[in-house]
């Protein structure tokens, strides 16, 4: 057993897929309790949506958008929320892997810490709201009579990457707050799960001051409401197409603060 | 003497919760802030849709308005989701023949629990939430009740809400002595609850047929009676017939779940054999 | 090598007392005391030792493994292990390094442990010959055979060590921290633990850094102890120079603890 320097390192990526690999082996041993998880969280999103239909039924439109259209927004907001919970589910969660110091294990490997708390959790009772969201966004897109041309092809493409980035960044935030305090995080679930129950109307019937903190804030209205504008073709401002890059943009200072919690990480117990 | 003796061991649940609450003063905080963002996106998207067609709408909006916050002041009367996980472990792993032990009633004891959770965390929540809701401008504000009548109606009614809750809540704890996946059935309960008791949106918002349907489960005796009586949407021959349905529920739900109990007990003891 | 120097670090804790009215009071008003978990730690361990560090609860054991691994940053001071700071160098200090935590485990609870020991492969980017000969012989040494084709939630708490220590040596670690790693183990468990490590450090020249409440490991494994307690290190000495003849370990111990009224 003799140390050699490696001079090739795994990639992060092919990491990333042995984890993900060992998470499916791992779930595999419990189909039964595995279909039901999945079975569950797809009837807490199907209540949102009965939610949906009902008010729909009475009021017939909400600030000029029909009932698919307003499908069209729910449906993409729930896939990238559910995408970025499945994917950073390890920082969601990260108050545990504190508490359980589950994180003193990560520091002690040779590698990106970011990197290993994504692959410690990876969420995949997911799968059954993704199936929801796209029964909807199908419903949604064939009903609401969306033109599409490349530019709307590229919007949504956009949005879904957008919009998962920004949800993984408020979870890497949350992270960031559990290096310096676990109680009352409860509060973060404003921004997450808050997200998920009201980001399916357009932000915009919410109010103007609403729309200010989704723009300038916690830039929500940038992967939904603006972009939103340019599929339905109410707006001939097509650069708002561009705007769902600033969830992307949101996680340079996430994982600013990421590294600064690090560095005051203060190990649990003894 | 005896009965007081037991009650006593009643209050021990309650004292001990209520100390535990307390520690955590700032999940208190962050609960009540969660609310608070949760009420007033409630009634944001409400306000949305009145705007949209005002003559749709089946009830004023003061009304709309108190039923948010008084849904928000008192989530955890009702919440479907709130249940002890801690009670679920010990039936799966068998556990629950130590409890067996103790000197109270299984049935009794698991109610008493689950009261003293709900209660503890619902009064340590409810006041901040009520007198900022009371303070708040129109449309926001959460009004009084329009007579000190309907306001007591009103206690009666959450009171008996709250213990339907728990009933219904300790049947399905019952159940789980008798099904493989106690997890499937509980978020199966919790989504049915959710929807049927107007968690979701309160129930005046559904077709006036399905309504009528949904008025007589047990699940419209949770938190969609007193939340209504408050209000004043619920009066004179509609409030005793809603009072009524809560006790004619209370007395079944906590009748099966007595019996499902006793049966549990049969089964645990002729496998403990 | 090794070299810890005026290592000092502190924590808050929350102060809460019993009782409902006590509970309400701190409700509003919450007090915080500064706890000092290090003062001054100061000590130099050389390549291929093997160092017992003993101290009654609390003493700050823990923590001094914690800095040592990179895990926690000190408030002052200065620590060097091979000429890296651990908590700035981080990812090239603990390639050379293996920790075992005692009371947690690092394989993942529903696969076999032999996928665990693949992914740890990755993670430290073991090139193949050399994480075959390894496991080839960690295999041999803890008698592992059947247990890499078991998950890990079926494993023994003796078998589940044996595989431990064997995923924290699979890179090759010039130095090895030990936290209590025979917690709650059976006396074949443990005798199986100890030899392993003694043989690992004759064979290798592993350093071998070791906090235990047993005397009987301090006994077997190690040739010097560093004693910590309320933060400060209290003796650094070897075994024979503490024990001053025949006497039972765990008697001089008990007598070292109370001299320092620790």
């Amino acid at each position: 057993m003799i140390a050699k320097k490696n001079d090739r390192n795994i990639s992060g990526l092919r990491l990333y897929i042995h984890y993900v690999s060992l998470h499916l082996r791992s779930v595999m041993q419990y189909k039964a309790s595995f279909l039901i998880t999945v079975v569950g969280q797809f009837l807490v999103t199907f209540n949102m949506f009965l939610g949906v239909y009902f008010l729909f039924d009475r009021f017939g439109s909400v600030e000029g958008f029909s009932y698919q259209e307003v499908l069209l927004c729910f449906s993409l907001m729930l896939t990238e929320y559910t995408l970025g919970e499945s994917i950073a589910r390890g920082f969601d969660s990260f108050d545990s892997m504190v508490r359980q110091g589950e994180f003193d294990r990560v520091l002690t490997r040779p590698r990106s810490d970011i990197l290993q708390v994504l692959g410690s959790r990876i969420e995949l009772t997911r799968v059954g709201r993704l199936i929801q969201a796209a029964v909807m966004f199908i419903y949604g897109v064939t009903r609401s009579g969306v033109t599409w041309n490349a530019w709307r092809v590229i919007t949504v493409i956009l949005m879904l990457l957008g919009g998962t980035a920004l949800f993984c960044g408020i979870f890497l935030l949350f992270a960031s707050i559990c290096f310096y305090t676990l109680e009352g995080l409860e509060f973060m679930n404003i921004l997450t799960d808050g997200a998920r129950e009201y980001g399916k109307y357009p932000v915009n019937i919410y109010g103007r001051r609403m729309m200010q903190f989704c723009t300038f804030v916690i830039p929500y209205a940038l992967v939904q409401y603006y972009p939103l504008l340019v599929l339905l073709g109410r707006t001939d401002r097509n650069w708002y197409g561009l705007l769902p890059l600033g969830g992307l943009l949101f996680l340079l200072p996430c994982g600013a603060l990421w590294k600064l919690g690090v560095r005051h990480y203060q190990s649990a117990g003894s | 003497m005896k009965k007081a003796n037991r009650f006593y061991k009643y209050m021990a649940f309650f004292r001990l919760r209520f100390v535990m609450g307390l520690q955590y003063r700032t999940a208190a905080l962050a609960g009540i802030a969660t609310q608070f963002a949760w009420g007033f996106m409630e009634i944001s998207m409400f306000l949305a849709f009145e705007r949209a067609d005002p003559a749709a709408f089946p009830m004023t909006f003061g009304q709309l308005a108190s039923y948010e916050w008084l849904q928000q002041a008192f989530l955890a009367f009702f919440m479907a989701w709130l249940m002890e996980g801690e009670l679920f472990d010990t039936i799966t792993s068998g556990s629950v023949a130590y409890e067996l032990c103790r000197p109270i009633g299984l049935y009794e004891m698991w109610f008493a629990r689950s009261l003293a959770k709900r209660l503890s965390a619902g009064l340590l929540r409810c006041l901040p939430i009520l007198v900022v809701a009371a303070l708040l401008p129109d449309p926001w504000k959460l009004h009084a009740p329009m007579s000190p009548v309907t306001g007591a109606w009103f206690v009666v009614t959450l009171i008996m809400g709250l213990l339907v809750t728990v009933a219904l809540c300790i049947i399905i704890y019952m159940l789980t002595f008798f099904t493989i996946s106690p997890a499937g059935m509980r978020m199966i309960f919790a989504f049915a609850a959710e929807f049927f008791q107007g968690a979701v949106i309160p129930l005046p918002f559904f077709l006036a047929p399905m309504q009528r349907v949904m008025e007589y489960l047990p699940f419209a005796a949770m938190q969609n009676v007193p939340m209504r009586v408050y209000s004043g949407q619920l009066a004179g021959v509609e409030l005793f017939r809603a009072a009524g349905l809560q006790l004619f529920w209370l007395a079944a739900l906590t009748g099966i779940g007595k019996a499902l109990c006793a049966k549990a007990m049969q089964k645990t003891t002729v496998q403990g054999g | 090598m090794i070299v810890m120097r005026d290592i000092c670090k502190t924590y808050q804790v929350a102060r809460r007392n019993a009782g409902l009215g006590e509970a309400v009071r701190s409700f509003f008003r919450r007090e915080y005391d500064t706890v000092t978990a290090l003062y001054q730690v100061s000590f130099t361990i050389h390549d291929g030792e093997t160092v017992g560090y003993i101290g009654p609860n609390g003493a700050g054991k823990s923590t001094t493994i914690k800095i040592l691994s990179g895990i926690l940053t000190p408030d002052s001071g200065e620590c060097l292990v091979d000429g890296r700071t651990p908590w700035k160098n981080r990812i090239d200090h603990v390639a050379q390094i293996g920790v075992v935590f005692g009371q947690r485990s690092q394989l993942w609870w529903d696969v076999p442990v032999a996928d665990s020991f693949e992914l740890l492969r990755d993670i430290y980017s073991i090139p193949t010959a050399l994480y075959k000969s390894n496991l080839d012989e960690l295999t041999e040494l803890l008698s592992l055979g059947e247990l890499l084709r078991t998950p890990t939630r079926q494993l023994s708490l003796g078998q589940r060590m044996r595989c431990e220590l064997a995923a924290s040596l699979l890179h090759s670690p010039r130095i090895l921290f030990l936290d209590e790693p025979t917690i709650g183990l059976d006396a074949v468990s443990k005798i199986a633990v100890r030899e392993f490590i003694v043989k690992l450090n004759q064979t290798y020249g592993t350093t071998v850094i070791l906090t235990t409440h047993d005397m009987q490991d301090i006994e077997a494994i190690t040739k010097r102890i560093i004693l910590i307690g309320k933060g400060r290190i209290l003796l650094d000495g070897g075994l024979e120079d503490i024990r001053c003849g025949g006497e039972d370990i765990d008697r001089t111990v008990a007598a070292l603890y109370r001299s320092y009224e620790i």
